[in-house]
């Protein structure tokens, strides 16, 4: 508790920043045509997977005869590239219907 | 200097995600967004790679091999899904998001403590400790939970909703959350307990979605969606990387107000989808009055379509199913040809995705122009001579508008019973998605021409030409 409390206590730059990230994220898509909704949501997905990095920093850090975290991070990063890849894609083939008139 | 430059690189992706993102919600330049915000998350990875790391070997080779069987299944996937599946792929995607995240917090809670056991073998840093188990409980919903909407999407999963759900859900609930921060404040507390929070969190996801309706969960995954940038921006905290913090973040509040955004399209709020339940509620056969639709000749719908001023189509999922959308714009440039006005009429919840309809239409290089938004249809339907339903059923069902007790009461539709004839393309007296039952059927106005959207439409398209 103690530490969550200090967190607090010194990182005020953090917590402005938290704030004012999620009233960003709140702006961007707050004027957004329905049309959109669908593929806006498959990109938003797609960038929900930055999550690979944690995946990435892991493997990184790990001594390469530390078999558990290898496996793990491993499938981490199989894992959150699908999402990556696969929701940018997918989004991209969404929008390619917008592009002929 | 090299630390400046890492910061200054991650900066640069955090702006590509923001710009990407802002992008994505404008149509003339949401392609290039997409693009942008690609590129971003590109250089976030490659700046993790380069990061100079005080301990560990690297491991580059097995990274690099993870990073190109998750681009291949991801690259395959997308390539290969039909244009109907892509709300189901939107949601597994989003699940392995979420294992992603719960996965990395696993290895996280291995640093400090055994597997099995739950020996403490390090030093437990409480604040990241505390993250660690938020990650895993949002990241376990996330997980668990799209898999189901996938599911229930794919119609693999059917919609049952056992009453004792609800209660069960915030039981869970309150049991997660007292879990977690007994585990943060009790320093003595087992750290058997992060295991517990895992599996409590995985079999939530579950009984979260389960109650809710399968033409709802567009809304749930996005909700869903949101989760797993929240999970993301937790585990960011964790690792102390500012990309999956911002990136997190965005998607998390991003998701959130689509979801709002999603929830008002259908008149509804949010705290009612999650409650679940909805659809099939509706009074049945309360009026003994004999309901008869009348069936329609190919003939008499030919000849009310070649000779209309306008004709508006109205399509829905039945339309996405038949895969009729090339079909409707055959239809469209023969009855052009004799100098009808064609239009299409979009609910904004046609189908089983916002925007769904319009993204097929497209496909069928239907212009841009030729689609109606819902206020502008209404306004144009009393003089429509015309109107084609297409594989839709809520969207027009005149019971929002008529019937009180009617579990979409409020949800504005398409008014079509007010144009000259409607003519519904269905391919049963079945009730539609949400299993309430349509009295726009039974209009005297509306003739029904049962079948396959697609060899329906083919049909009438021969029918026309030999009225010549």
């Amino acid at each position: 508790m103690d530490q969550i409390i200090n967190f607090i206590a010194e990182n005020p730059i953090t917590i402005y920043m938290v704030v004012m990230a999620i009233y960003l994220g709140f702006e961007l898509i707050s004027k957004v045509p329905t049309v959109l909704h669908t593929p806006l949501m498959s990109g938003a997905n797609a960038i929900s997977g930055v999550v690979v990095i944690g995946a990435i920093l892991l493997i990184r850090q790990s001594p390469s005869d530390d078999y558990l975290a290898l496996s793990l991070g491993f499938v981490g990063i199989v894992l959150g590239t699908i999402n990556v890849v696969g929701g940018h894609s997918v989004t991209n083939r969404m929008l390619e219907m917008f592009k002929k008139k | 200097m090299q630390q400046a430059l890492i910061n200054l690189a991650y900066l640069a992706s955090v702006v590509l995600l923001i710009v990407g993102l802002k992008r994505l919600s404008s149509p003339a330049i949401a392609r290039s967004g997409n693009f942008i915000a690609a590129m971003g998350m590109g250089l976030g990875i490659l700046v993790t790679m380069l990061i100079p790391l005080g301990s560990g070997d690297n491991n580059y080779i097995l990274i690099l091999i993870g990073l190109a069987v998750g681009s291949s299944i991801g690259l395959i996937l997308s390539k290969r899904v039909q244009m109907t599946a892509m709300p189901e792929l939107v949601s597994l995607f989003n699940g392995l998001g979420g294992a992603c995240a719960v996965t990395i917090s696993l290895l996280e809670l291995f640093q400090y403590q055994e597997i099995f056991t739950g020996e403490i073998v390090g030093d437990v840093n409480m604040g990241k400790h505390f993250t660690t188990l938020l990650t895993i409980f949002i990241g376990g919903i996330a997980f668990t939970g799209s898999i189901l909407a996938y599911g229930k999407l794919a119609g693999k999963v059917s919609d049952k909703h056992p009453a004792a759900l609800s209660y069960l859900n915030i039981v869970f609930l309150l049991v997660l959350l007292a879990l977690i921060g007994y585990r943060v404040i009790s320093p003595d507390a087992s750290f058997m307990i992060p295991w517990i929070i895992l599996g409590i969190s995985l079999i939530y996801g579950l009984t979260f979605v389960q109650p809710i309706g399968s033409a709802d969960m567009p809304v749930v995954i996005s909700l869903l969606n949101a989760f797993t940038g929240i999970a993301a921006a937790l585990a960011g905290i964790v690792y102390e990387n500012q990309v999956m913090f911002i990136g997190g973040i965005l998607v998390g509040s991003s998701g959130t107000i689509l979801t709002v955004l999603m929830c008002q399209a259908m008149n509804r709020s949010l705290f009612n989808v999650i409650i679940g339940g909805f659809g099939g509620s509706s009074k049945k056969g309360e009026d003994d009055e004999e309901k008869v639709a009348v069936e329609a000749t190919l003939n008499d719908v030919a000849i009310l379509c070649r000779y209309a001023d306008r004709v508006i189509m109205v399509p829905g999922y039945g339309m996405a199913v038949a895969q009729a959308q090339k079909t409707c714009k055959e239809l469209d440039n023969l009855l052009t040809g004799f100098g009808v006005d064609v239009k299409y009429a979009v609910h904004p919840v046609a189908g089983r995705m916002p925007g769904h309809m319009n993204v097929l239409l497209a496909e069928a290089d239907v212009p841009y122009p030729s689609l109606l938004d819902m206020d502008d249809a209404n306004s144009l339907i009393p003089d429509t001579q015309v109107c084609l339903i297409i594989g839709a059923n809520d969207v027009v069902n005149p019971a929002a508008l008529e019937d009180s007790s009617s579990p979409i009461y409020g949800m504005p539709i398409l008014e079509v019973f007010k144009c000259g004839q409607v003519i519904v393309l269905k391919r049963s007296m079945n009730t539609g998605y949400s299993g309430i039952e349509n009295p726009l059927f039974f209009k005297s106005n509306t003739k029904m021409l049962f079948g396959d959207a697609k060899s329906s439409l083919q049909n009438l398209i021969s029918e026309i030409r030999e009225l010549g």
